[in-house]
This record gives C-alpha cells, structure tokens and sequence, in this order.
C-alpha cells in the first residue's frame, strides 16, 4: 500500500510540487537565514579566532566583547608575567584607527599591534598571502587583510610598497594575509605593538589586551580565575572570550531577534503552504480515502500512507531548500569578492532545519490524519 | 491478516438480520434509520434494494458491510455476527470477504484501470506484479482489456464502473455490496453493468446485495426488496410470479 500512497501523492503534479515547493521554500528560508545569522555572529568573534598563539586572553575588567577596548596600565603585563601558571604573557594592541588614503579620503581601519619581539597573534604562515610576517619588522610596516586590499584598491592587483597615511604617520604596506571577515567590515591592519602605538593619537594606556600562555598541565580555566582574583582584570579562554562576544551581541543588538522573526516566518509559510495544501489533498481524496477504509484499510496503514507521504514531501524539499541554501552560500563567496560573506553552514543547521522541516510535515501529517482517522468509511455510500 | 472467509456450508444465507434497528441522534434529535427490519440474502441471489430516499436503504447496506453498527438486533453476514466483532476484525473481515461497488466509483484518480483494480490485492498483501496480473485477466473479462493502461479520467462513466466492479470482484469476496451502481449511467451503460455484475459476481457460493432507484434494472434482481420508512415494506421474487409492476417506482 505504500505504492498506492506514493502514486496518490504524486498523481496531482500541480498539488504534489505544491506541497514540495512550500517545504522547500521554508527549508531554503530557514536554513538561509540561520546560515548568515550564524555567519554573522561569527563574524563578531573572528579576530579572537584569527589571533591565534595564546591560551589565554587578559583584558580590562570592563570589557564586555573583542571590540570593547579599555586600555590598562603597562604595568599589568608584568603582573599577569608573575603569575604562577602563566608559561608567557605578550602585549597586544587592537583598536580602530583613521587611515588617509593616497586620495585624500579617510578609512576607518581594525588596527593590530602584536608583540615585537614574537609577534605573537600573526596569521600563520598558510595565511599569508604575500610577503612574510616578519616584513613587519621593516620601517613603517604593516600589513593588510584581503578583504580589506579589495575594499580600498578594488581589482588592483597587490603590490608592495602602497602607502597610507595614519596619525600623521606613514604606513607602508608590505605584505597581505588572509583574515577571516569581521562584523565591522573595517579592512585589517597588522603591525608591531610600538609601530601600531605611533599611529594612534597621543594616549597614556595603549595596551589593550594580554596574551598569555598557560604552562602545560595548567587548567585554563583555573588559570583564567586566578588571574581575575590576582589582578582585577578579566581573563578568559579563546572559547570564553568567544562566547562572551556572542553574548554581547546577541544580548545587546536586534540581530537575533531579526533573523528569529524571519526564520520563524520561513517555519509558519512553510507550515501554512504545506499543511494547508496537504489538507486540501487529503479533503479532495477524501472519498477515495473513505473508499479504502470500506475495502479494508485499517486506521493504522492509513496513518502510515499518510506518513509516508508526509516524510516523501518533507525530505523532498529539505534536500531541495538545504541545497538551495547551501548553493546562495557557496555563490555568494565565489562571486562576491567585494564583501567578505557572513554566511556559516554549520552541521547544526541542516539539524535544526530538518527538526523544523519534520514539524512542518508532521504538523500537516496531523491535520490530514486527524480528518482521515474520523472518517467514517460510510461517507463512500453518501 | 486474520483469515475471516466463511464457508457457505456453515451458513445457509449469505446475510441474515434480525430484528435490526438503527438510531442516528439521541433525545428530540434522534432518527430511527432502521426500524425492526429481519431480512435473509441466500447465497446464490442478488438483491435490489429499493425505495425513495431517505427510506434507510443506504443504512443498511452499511450494517450489512460493517461500516455503521446495529443499535438493536443481530447484523449476521457469512454466518458471523457483526454486532459481536471488534472494529479490528470488521475491517479484516471486509476486507476479505466483502466487495464494494460505488455510486461515484470511487477510483483512485492517480492510479491506471488495472491499478485501480489490483488496490483490494495489496490490501490483502499480495505482490504488486502478481495482483496486477490478476486484475489485468478480470478487467479484460470485463471487457476493458484494451483499456487497462487507461486513468478514470480517460474512462466513459460506464467505463469506470466496469472498472470499479473488477476492482470489486477481483479478490474473490462471497458478498457483493453496490450501492447504485447505475445512476451515473445512461440506460444501456446501466444494464450492461448490472448484466456484469450479475455474470460475474453471481455464483452458488456469494451473494449480491444491490441498493438501487434505477426501475429499469429491476429484472436483474431474484428479489427486489423495497422499504420506506425505516421498514421492509414487501419482496418481490418474479421467478415466484411476483410482478415487477407491483413495485412502487
């Protein structure tokens, strides 16, 4: 009988794409949507994901995500050095600074100081794209994202040697890296902590944040309290600081609840396409369903047709929604080469998709069955 | 599947009710359908069932097939009493032994004649191929061999009839139960159709229960039970001498 129920579901082509076609459009929504709302949140976290070398971040107890900067005292690198359990501790400068471009024009740009001496927190050495991280070393040096090369040069292709102007000060870009794309959007310079101090107006604090290392064995966790409890600044593990970014902006921004609104309204039309659209096929075969239960269909196999209906139209367009969502994504990154792409495909979302997806055709499953099963099987002779 | 066929030798009518009575509502509201009707089907006869609408033809049919139950009496079909018979087993028991043919046919729009007429085979649990097959040999004899690739929608009404009758024989039930099958049907569609029925469906060992307002096919009946009323008001049996005109049309 499970034939039967295909051959009923696919029989109204119209009806059938239908069904298929409002599952998958909220697949495609849902998944879209999440994709970037994922890609955008991760988007926030993705200097703490590229500055690498560290266990540990310290930074001003004040400090609520990564683009919070509250510079402390130079003193406290020395603390945190002191600490037992801390293997080494660098400083690190992260702040926005205002960059003249060769046309007269300002940018904001994300400026990076990392330690001189180890210059701990570069790109390692697969993301670079041009030049050496130790080019940094030069005169006046720095070094720029991708991304952020495209946002001020557009097509031009890199050469060593473009100059900005920054503070006064000027900025000789000598190498490109790759750098993951960042919710401001600001292009990325990396520089040494002294050169990046130069391009900055006069302030008394610079350091913005401490990177440290915790001596093997030590728990960073641990760590991370003794720190807080020893210096009065806040400590936090690159996952820590992670999600304590995500919160930020989850907490403290629309973006969640906007994306939520449209990822819900992708689960309701999906819900309303689909379920009303199966209940409208079940209504019009009404008899013939009548006419099975007279011929001796059970309650039971009719819940099973009806189910395997459900899932048919369901993995259908689960498969045709997730990949059209995937296919936006890998589109966007290929073609858009001006904008980094805040799009994260994560294996959470086909879960969470397909968990939704299988409400919406189990909820529509219901309305189908709830009229079937209270059918009487005489309603054939009426 | 519980095998629920019964034997004709256990039994000497095909349907027997006794003393049956149906209420539809309950207070003010309630309608008596059926009113104290006893009436025995032997097996090897068909039966017309008239009477004007609203007279609890309809109703009875389905308590003879086990869709509705009795409110009072004994509803015995193939020597098993249905009153006494869990809604599991009825719908076992219809589906062996129970074939139903349809005023509006009933044919599942998605699936081709033989299909359509193979449907109470896989419901039996039989090999698609093989009931296939089977339906194939039986609408030929029906005489749509030619048209066994064809949808209802490409079917004449006596056409789908013819149809839904194979669909209806096709796994051999002993009780055949029509519920005007000729009133979608022109006056030659409707004889050729009740003429099938009675050809195929008709043999020592079943029964055929026809529920019908079409006058011009009461001679196919052995005996024409009319109603009005909720009651059996008389039976007609012409091979006894009864006249077919003593029947009210």
């Amino acid at each position: 009988m499970n034939w039967v129920a295909l051959r009923m579901l696919t029989g109204d082509k119209t009806k059938y794409f239908g069904i298929v076609f409002g599952v998958a459009f909220a697949s495609l929504l849902m998944g879209q949507q999440m994709a970037i709302f994922c890609g955008l949140m991760r988007n926030t976290t993705s200097q703490i994901r590229d500055i690498a070398g560290g266990d540990l971040w310290v930074m001003d107890d004040n400090v609520q995500f990564v683009d919070d900067v509250k510079p402390m005292s130079e003193g406290k690198l020395q603390v945190v050095r002191g600490i037992e359990g801390v293997e080494w501790a660098v400083r690190l400068y992260k702040g926005i600074g205002r960059a003249r471009l060769s046309d007269g024009n300002f940018q904001q740009m994300i400026l990076i100081g990392l330690d001189d001496a180890y210059l701990v927190g570069a790109p390692p050495p697969e993301r670079m794209l041009y030049g050496k991280i130790e080019d940094l070393r030069q005169p006046d040096a720095v070094m720029i994202d991708e991304f952020g090369w495209r946002y001020l040069f557009r097509d031009e292709p890199f050469v060593p040697g473009k100059t900005l102007e920054m503070n006064d000060k000027r900025a000789v870009i000598v190498a490109m890296c790759y750098c993951r794309p960042t919710f401001q959007t600001f292009p990325i310079l990396y520089s040494t902590y002294s050169q990046a101090v130069k391009f900055l107006p006069q302030e008394r604090k610079t350091l913005t944040f401490i990177l440290a290392k915790a001596k093997p064995g030590v728990e960073h966790e641990g760590l991370c309290r003794k720190i807080e409890a020893e210096t009065r600044l806040r400590a936090k593990t690159n996952d820590q600081f992670f999600w304590m970014t995500i919160d930020y902006y989850a907490e403290r921004t629309g973006i969640p609840i906007n994306f939520g609104i449209t990822v819900m309204l992708g689960f309701i039309v999906g819900c309303a396409i689909a379920g009303q659209t199966f209940y409208l096929f079940t209504i019009e075969n009404i008899k013939q369903f009548g006419a099975l239960k007279a011929m001796g269909v059970s309650n039971f196999r009719l819940i099973r047709m009806i189910l395997l209906q459900a899932l048919v139209v369901g993995l259908l367009g689960y498969g045709i929604g997730m990949g059209g969502a995937a296919l936006f994504g890998y589109t966007f990154a290929k073609f858009v080469k001006s904008t980094p792409p805040a799009f994260y495909f994560g294996w959470q979302i086909p879960v969470i998709t397909f968990v939704a997806v299988f409400a919406i055709v189990m909820f529509s499953a219901l309305l189908s069955m709830r009229r079937v099963l209270f059918l009487e099987a005489g309603v054939v002779f009426r | 599947m519980i095998a629920t066929s019964i034997s004709p030798a256990t039994s000497t009518s095909a349907v027997r009710l006794q003393d049956v009575t149906k209420a539809f509502g309950t207070g003010e509201s309630k309608t008596l359908a059926l009113n104290d009707v006893t009436m025995v089907l032997p097996y090897g006869e068909l039966v017309l069932l008239v009477g004007p609408s609203g007279c609890g033809k309809t109703t009875l049919i389905s308590l003879v097939a086990g869709l509705l139950d009795a409110t009072s009496g004994t509803v015995e079909v193939l020597g098993r009493n249905l009153s006494t018979m869990s809604g599991t087993r009825k719908v076992n028991f219809r589906g062996v032994n129970i074939g139903f043919v349809f005023q509006q046919y009933n044919l599942l729009p998605a699936l081709n004649a033989v299909e359509n007429a193979c449907v109470p085979l896989l419901i039996a649990g039989w090999n698609r191929s093989e009931a296939i097959d089977k339906a194939a040999a039986l609408l030929t004899k029906v005489g749509l061999g030619n048209r066994l690739k064809s949808y209802p929608n490409q079917l004449s009404g006596g056409q789908q009839q013819r149809v839904a009758i194979a669909r209806a024989l096709v796994h051999e039930p002993k009780l055949l139960v029509c519920d005007e099958p000729t009133a979608a049907l022109d006056a030659a569609s409707g004889r050729t159709v009740m003429g099938l029925i009675r050809e195929t469906a008709l043999q020592n060992d079943r029964a055929v229960i026809v529920v019908t307002h079409d006058s011009r096919v009461y001679d196919f009946g052995d005996r024409i039970v009319e109603m009005s009323d909720g009651r059996i008001d008389r039976v007609v049996v012409p091979a006894l001498g009864d006249k077919l005109s003593e029947i009210h049309s």
